[in-house]
C-alpha cells in the first residue's frame, strides 16, 4: 500500500488538446480520493497518466516512495477498474480472476486461494464458471472489481466503474466499493463525474475544471465553503444560488435588499457575488421579520422536500428548499429571507473564494 | 425528420388490418415473385451452366448445332487435358494455376502481415495528421490498374521485376495493403482499447497484450479482409497479362486467355479450365462463411 503524489502533472496530446493543464495531488496512504468534475475536464487522462497507460507531457508521479514515470504500467503494481469492465470475453470468470496472478507467475496453490478469496468478498461464487457475455452488468462490474483486488495492488484506480449500471445497482456498488476499501485498507483513486457518488465515497474530493484543479478537501469542506464560483455552481442538487451582493451597514445586501451575515475580514472595493445553499433561505408569508417580497415561479415536489424556484426582484431567480408541511402555490406573494450563517463570498471578476 | 418517420411506421397497421379474404392476392404475389426470380436467375446461371455443360462434353457435342441441352456423352476429358499434356507431362495451364496459387497466397499473406499491424496502429494511437495519411493510403487505390500499368511495367523493365512472380506478388500485395488497413481499422475499432490497457496493468506490453488479446478478437474481420484480398489477387487479369511473358510466370487468367485466339478454340478446355479457376475461391469463401458473416456484420451487432 502506498500513497500517490501528483506533481505538477500536464498532459498535451499529439493533436495538440490539452487534456490536463496543472494538476497537483497528494493522495495519502489508505485515502479513498474522488476526483470530480464535468466530462472532458482530463480525469481519466490524470487517471491513465497515473496507470502509466498515458505519458505524461511534464510532471512526477510517484507511488509510495518511487518515481514512477519511466515505469511501464505492469510495473507500478496498481490495478484499474474501467467504466467498460474489460473482462477477457473468452475467459471464464474465474480465468479471468487469476489471470493477473498466472500473468505475474503465481504458484497454482496461492492463484485459486486468492482467486478464492475474492471471490467470496464480491460474493462471485455462483457466477464462477460463466464467461462475460453471460453475467448482467452489475455482475461484471463486480467481477472487474475482484479481478483487480486478487492482485492485491498497492492502489486502486477506478475510472467511472458505475456509470453503466442502474441508479440503484450503483446505490448499492457504491456502498460495496466504499466498505471494501475500508475493508482492505488499500489506497484508492475514484473518478466520476456524479457528485452524489463524489460526496458519498470520498474521503477528500478533488474538484477538476479545465484540466486544472479548482478545490481538494474533504465532503463538507467542499460543500459547505465551494473554493471558486465554478464549484460552488457544480457541487449540490440544485446547485448553490449565486447572488451579487453590497456591503451596506454591516449586511451583505443583494440589489432586492435580500440580508445576509457577512463573514469577518471581508476585501473593501470589490464586486462581490454570495453563495447561498437552497437550504439556507426560507420562503415566509409576505411581509414577515426579515424578509424581502418575492413571488413563487414554480415549485417542485421532490417526495420529502419542495424546491421553490422564488422570484425578488433580483436579476436571477433563487431556489429554496423547505420542508413538506410549508406550501406556497405558484405565483403566490411570499417572503424570501436568510436564515443560515455567513455565506462563502466570490470575487466577481477573479471568480475565486474570498471569504 | 419527423415525416419521414411517421411514413416508415405507416404501413404497420395497415398491413395488420388487411382483411383475411385478400390473402390470395398474397399467395399470388408470391407465385409472381418466385416466378420473376427464377426467370432472372436463369438468365443470370446461364452462362455459368453452359460453361459447366461444355466442360464435360465431347467436343462433337460441343459444336453441334442445333446445341444439346441435356442428350450429350458426359466426358472428364477436358479435365484431364488442363491438367496432362498429350505427351503426359504437366501442361502449361497446371503452371499457371502454380502460379496463381503461389502469387495469391503470398501476397495476401503479405497485405495481411503489414495491414493489420498498421491498421491496429491507426486506431490506437494518436498518429500526426492520421487522417491525411489514411486519405492518402486509399487514394492509392483511386487509380484503376489499366491507369498505371504501363508506368509500372516501364519502371519494372528497369529493375527487373519485369515477368517475376516477385513483381506479381509486389504489386498485388501494393494493391491489398491499403485496402486490408481500411477494413481493419474498422474491426480494430469495434474491439475495446480497455482490453489492452487491462492486458498491460497485469504486466504485459503493449505488443504482448495485442498480440494475446486484441489479434484474437479480430480474427474473423481478418478472414473476411483476407478472402476479399485474395480474391482480388487471383482474378487478377490487368497486371498479369502486362508483366508476365513466359508460361513460367504466367499466372492462371491471362493463360484460359491465352487458350482463345488461336485457329481453333478449343470451348471444352477453355470451360474446364474456368471451372478449376473458379472453383477455389468458391471453396474457399464457403469454408470461411461464417467469418465473412461475423466479419462483414461485425459493425453491425455490437453495442
Ligand atoms: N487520445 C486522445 N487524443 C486527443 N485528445 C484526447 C485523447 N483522450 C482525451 N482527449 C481529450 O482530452 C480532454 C480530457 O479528456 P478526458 O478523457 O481526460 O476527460 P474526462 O474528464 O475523463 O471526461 P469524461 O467525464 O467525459 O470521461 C478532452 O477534451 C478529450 O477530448
Ligand atoms: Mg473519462
Amino acid at each position: 500500500m502506498a500513497g500517490i503524489e501528483v506533481t505538477t502533472l500536464h498532459k498535451r496530446y499529439p493533436d495538440g488538446t490539452v487534456a490536463v493543464e496543472h494538476v497537483d495531488l497528494s493522495i495519502g496512504d489508505g485515502e479513498l480520493f474522488v476526483m470530480l468534475g464535468p466530462s472532458g475536464c482530463g480525469k481519466t487522462t490524470t487517471l491513465r497518466a497515473i496507470a502509466g497507460l498515458e505519458r505524461q507531457t511534464s510532471g512526477d508521479i510517484r507511488i509510495g516512495d518511487t518515481l514512477v514515470n519511466d515505469l511501464s504500467p505492469g510495473e507500478r503494481d496498481i490495478a484499474m477498474v474501467f467504466q467498460f469492465y474489460a473482462l477477457y470475453p473468452h475467459l471464464r470468470t474465474r480465468d479471468n480472476l487469476a489471470f493477473p496472478l498466472r500473468a505475474e507467475g503465481l504458484p497454482k496453490a496461492e492463484v485459486e486461494e486468492r482467486v478464492a478469496e475474492a471471490a467470496r468478498l464480491m460474493r462471485l461464487d455462483p457466477l464462477l464458471d460463466r464467461r462475460p457475455h453471460r453475467l448482467s452488468g452489475g455482475e461484471q462490474q463486480r467481477v472487474a472489481l475482484a479481478r483487480a483486488l486478487v492482485r492485491r495492488p498497492r492502489a486502486f484506480l477506478m475510472d467511472e466503474p458505475l456509470t453503466n449500471l442502474d441508479a440503484e445497482l450503483r446505490a448499492d456498488m457504491r456502498t460495496e466499493i466504499k466498505h471494501l476499501q475500508g475493508e482492505l485498507g488499500t489506497t484508492m483513486v475514484y473518478v466520476t463525474h456524479d457528485q452524489v457518488e463524489a460526496m458519498s465515497l470520498g474521503h477528500r474530493i478533488a474538484i477538476l475544471n479545465k484540466g486544472r484543479v479548482e478545490q481538494i478537501g474533504t465532503p463538507l469542506e467542499v460543500y459547505d465553503r465551494p473554493a471558486s464560483l465554478f464549484c460552488a455552481a457544480f457541487i449540490g442538487s440544485p446547485p448553490m444560488n449565486l447572488i451579487e451582493v453590497e456591503l451596506a451597514d454591516g449586511k451583505l445586501r443583494s440589489k432586492s435588499g435580500l440580508a445576509l451575515t457577512p463573514p469577518p475580514n471581508l476585501p473593501r472595493d470589490r464586486s462581490l457575488i454570495a453563495g447561498v445553499r437552497p437550504e439556507a433561505l426560507e420562503v415566509t408569508e409576505p411581509g414577515a421579520e426579515g424578509s424581502v417580497p418575492g413571488r413563487v415561479v414554480s415549485a417542485e415536489w421532490l417526495g420529502d422536500e419542495i424546491i421553490y424556484v422564488v422570484d425578488h426582484g433580483d436579476q436571477r431567480d433563487v431556489r429554496v428548499r423547505m420542508p413538506l408541511n410549508v406550501r406556497f402555490a405558484a405565483d403566490a406573494p411570499v417572503g424570501l429571507r436568510h436564515t443560515g450563517g455567513p455565506p462563502p463570498v466570490y470575487d466577481a471578476s477573479t471568480e475565486e473564494l474570498v471569504a | 425528420m419527423a415525416v419521414s418517420v411517421d411514413e416508415a411506421v405507416s404501413p404497420g397497421p395497415v398491413r395488420d388490418h388487411r382483411p383475411p379474404g385478400r390473402r390470395s392476392t398474397g399467395r399470388g404475389r408470391v407465385v409472381i415473385e418466385v416466378a420473376v426470380l427464377a426467370v432472372l436467375a436463369a438468365v443470370m446461371l446461364f452462362p455459368v451452366l453452359w460453361m459447366i455443360e461444355t466442360s464435360i462434353k465431347e467436343n462433337r457435342d460441343v459444336y453441334a448445332i442445333p446445341a444439346k441441352f441435356f442428350d450429350f456423352t458426359v466426358t472428364l476429358d477436358h479435365f484431364k487435358d488442363v491438367f496432362v499434356a498429350s505427351d503426359g507431362g504437366p501442361t502449361t495451364l497446371s503452371g499457371a494455376f502454380l502460379n496463381s496459387v503461389i502469387v495469391a497466397g503470398v501476397s495476401t499473406v503479405l497485405a495481411t502481415v503489414l495491414g493489420v499491424p498498421a491498421a491496429w496502429a491507426y486506431s490506437r494511437f494518436s498518429v500526426k495528421a492520421k487522417k491525411d495519411q489514411l486519405f492518402f493510403i486509399l487514394s492509392t487505390r483511386f487509380m484503376p490498374p489499366v491507369v498505371v500499368v504501363i508506368p509500372i511495367f516501364l519502371m519494372y523493365r528497369q529493375v527487373g521485376l519485369f515477368d517475376t512472380k516477385l513483381g506479381l506478388i509486389l504489386i498485388y500485395t501494393a494493391f491489398n495493403v491499403p485496402f486490408t488497413i481500411w477494413m481493419m481499422k474498422g474491426f480494430v475499432d469495434e474491439v475495446p482499447a480497455e482490453y489492452e490497457d487491462a492486458a498491460m496493468l497485469d504486466g504485459y506490453t503493449r505488443l504482448q497484450a495485442f498480440w494475446k488479446f486484441t489479434l484474437p478478437l479480430l480474427l474473423p474481420g481478418i478472414a473476411a479482409t483476407a478472402v476479399f484480398a485474395l480474391i482480388f489477387s487471383w482474378n487478377e487479369f490487368v497486371f498479369a497479362i502486362f508483366l508476365t511473358s513466359s508460361d513460367a510466370v504466367r499466372t492462371a487468367p491471362p493463360a484460359i486467355a491465352g487458350l482463345i485466339g488461336g485457329t481453333t478454340v478449343d470451348w471444352g478446355l477453355v470451360a474446364a479450365a474456368s471451372i478449376v479457376f473458379a472453383l477455389p475461391v468458391l471453396v474457399f469463401s464457403y469454408l470461411v462463411r461464417k467469418h465473412l458473416v461475423a466479419g462483414v456484420t461485425l459493425g453491425a451487432v455490437r453495442r
